[in-house]
């Protein structure tokens, strides 16, 4: 276990430098220049010019220019934004915000879905697993976008139950129903996932030698069928960060959240290369780090799982 | 029962024997493929045909779209703008005062396009790096493995993103092939484990055995073996690649605007969405529906050529 750590764990660090390599050629080595974006369509003097070119350092060579940001993202500078804030600063103010969006989010999918993906699992081909399998496929199916659209539509402007727009702050409250508009698609994933699982868990060996001793329905359920359904949807759960930062550049967009993905969607559209190279590095950092948190919990949740060397 | 005469215990006839079972199989008959096997257990669910339909009339759509309407869906009168439905304009009109019928009609062709285009190329090129990296191993597969974990680690949609963010232009060909820069890793890890398991079994080992060359034994046995699992993947993922377009379009870094396209068309929709909810409505559900009909056929897929599923159900 602890050498398959070690291992997992050196493995991240190729991962990390050829993914920030890559944003980082993608954003700054492909065609246009950020600063002539940045004047839009005034022409800055030359010399202004040089000088933001010499600032950022456009005018050294691309590789030069990696290591250098590589070497201040590990002295904890993220470099500063064409407009003169730090990116620090404009993280620590955007993550918390997410951060919040994304635990409401990930609680809300984990106990609904694992809830209802339960159910399901144990009156398998009965009305409510079928009519929990439609509403799955079509949360699937409808982009988180209409999703969002709709329930806001809904329940902010129709019924009034919610906030049409976060303010500043992002009280608890106002982040309800932003978190399960971003929770819609995993949450259905989770349900079939869920659902598979303790149906297949239901004929295993293990559960006909539970209830052949004697124990009650419940306790074989909540012991035996749960604990051994939850090893795939906690795995998911892991994976699924990645689909929630995207989702919450979506979600954060139609709720006019500040938070990470708000930042990221602005940055884009404002130029500011910076920025989201910064946001996105950050992003791909926790996304691998969840990742191998995930494959470490499914060797200490599964005992019969053993790491080949 | 009574002991037969001559018998000292029971003996059952041949016929109530699980024997007569092994015992009544046709040596002669044919050996069925995995393939004739899956397509016997598809034809059999009426969510394949339902599928199958739905997938078969959004194809002739995309291929044909002037059959189905005969309005221009670029000739736009103010004079509509947010209209209701009127004879000849079932759906209604957009903000524009454009046929919102006709517009969800030619927006097919390029969700469609993206949506075939992205899982093909995934899919042959996932398929051949893949099966390589698994099949012969060594540096190859080390060099496979750790560039596809670069990849891997950029979720597909923001790696898209940000490329498509620097990108002039996009055509529903370029997004395609962005999409597939970061989505290629997920069929490679699935065909490279599915190789892998395929190259230790029975089959290959005759064949070696036979002289069959290695990069033949590939060809004809490893990869026809290995594949049934990208296939379901693959389908799935059209349905996930025609998502992601839209969402890129709904983000601005999409399909231009003079571009016909449900995501175009739901971006705009939001503005106007309290007044007219239709405008937002048809081409969400068309872009749903098709969706829906690739994640029905991948489910159905996976049913048909996981025997476990089968054995369980």
């Amino acid at each position: 276990m602890l050498w398959y750590t070690g291992r997992r764990v050196l493995q991240m660090i190729p991962v990390f430098f050829g993914a920030t390599f890559l944003i980082y050629f993608m954003v700054f080595s492909l065609p246009g220049d950020p600063i002539a974006a940045l004047f839009g369509d005034r022409t800055p003097s030359p010399g202004v010019i040089e000088q933001l070119r010499a600032q950022y350092n456009l005018d050294k060579p691309f590789i030069v220019q990696y290591f250098l940001y590589i070497a201040g993202f590990f002295q904890g500078d993220l470099g500063t934004t064409y407009s003169g804030r730090s990116v620090n600063d404009v993280m620590a103010a955007a993550f918390p915000i997410t951060f919040r969006l994304a635990m409401l989010a990930l609680l809300f999918e984990a106990v609904a879905g694992i809830v209802v993906g339960l159910i399901a699992g144990l009156r398998k081909g009965k009305l409510f697993d079928a009519s929990a399998l439609v509403v799955s496929l079509l949360l699937i199916s409808v982009p988180t976008f209409v999703i969002g659209f709709v329930f806001r539509l809904t329940f902010g402007v129709q019924l009034g139950w919610f906030r049409t727009t976060v303010s500043g702050a992002a009280p608890w409250g106002e982040l309800v129903l932003p978190a399960i508009v971003l929770a819609s698609v995993s949450f259905a994933y989770i349900v079939r996932l869920t659902r598979a699982s303790v149906a297949d868990n239901l004929n295993a060996d293990f559960v006909r030698t539970a209830t052949a001793k004697g124990l009650s329905r419940r306790r074989v359920v909540s012991v035996h069928v749960l604990r051994n359904s939850l090893v795939p949807v906690v795995t998911f759960l892991g994976v699924d960060l990645g689909s929630l930062m995207v989702g919450a550049i979506v979600t954060e967009g139609i709720f006019n959240i500040n938070g990470v993905g708000g930042t990221v969607f602005k940055a884009i559209r404002l130029g500011e290369s910076t920025t989201v190279v910064s946001f996105i590095a950050v992003m791909v950092v926790i996304f691998v780090l969840a990742n191998l948190l995930v494959d470490l919990l499914y060797a200490a949740l599964d005992p019969r799982i053993r790491y080949a060397k | 029962m009574p002991n037969k005469p001559g018998q000292a215990h029971f003996v059952a006839e041949l016929e109530d024997t699980p024997v007569a079972a092994v015992d009544r199989l046709d040596e002669n008959e044919k050996a069925r493929s995995t393939w004739a096997d899956a397509w016997d257990a598809m034809r059999r669910r009426p969510t394949f045909w339902v599928s199958a339909v739905l997938i078969l009339l959004i194809a002739v759509v995309a291929a044909f779209p002037g059959l189905f309407t005969q309005v221009d869906p670029t000739a736009c009168d103010l004079a509509n703008s947010n209209a209701d439905p009127a004879a000849g304009h079932p759906f209604g009109f957009n903000r524009q005062g454009c046929d919102v019928y006709a517009r969800t009609i030619w927006g097919t062709q390029a969700s469609v396009t993206v949506g075939l285009l992205a899982a093909s190329v995934v899919t042959l090129f996932g398929v051949i790096v893949g099966s390589l990296a698994g099949y012969y191993g060594g540096w190859l597969d080390a060099l496979v493995s750790r560039v596809g974990d670069i990849f891997f680690a950029i979720p597909t949609v923001l790696g898209a993103i940000v490329l498509m963010s620097v990108l002039p232009a996009a055509t529903p060909v370029t997004i395609a092939f962005v999409l597939s820069i970061f989505a290629w890793p997920q069929i490679a890890r699935i065909m490279r484990g599915a190789v892998l398991s395929a190259s230790n079994s029975d089959y290959v080992m005759a064949s070696t055995a036979l002289g069959v060359s290695k990069f033949r034994i590939l060809l004809r046995h490893v990869i026809p073996n290995a594949i049934a699992p990208v296939i379901v993947i693959a389908t799935v993922s059209l349905g996930t690649f025609i998502v992601a377009e839209a969402t890129l379009s709904f983000l601005g870094i999409g399909l231009p605007g003079t571009v016909m396209s449900w995501g175009n068309d739901i971006g705009t929709a939001q503005t106007s969405i309290v007044t007219s909810p239709q405008v937002l409505l048809y081409p969400a559900a068309a872009l749903s529906i098709t969706v829906l009909a690739f994640l029905m056929l991948g489910d159905i897929l996976r049913d048909a050529l996981d025997p476990t599923a089968r054995a369980t159900r």
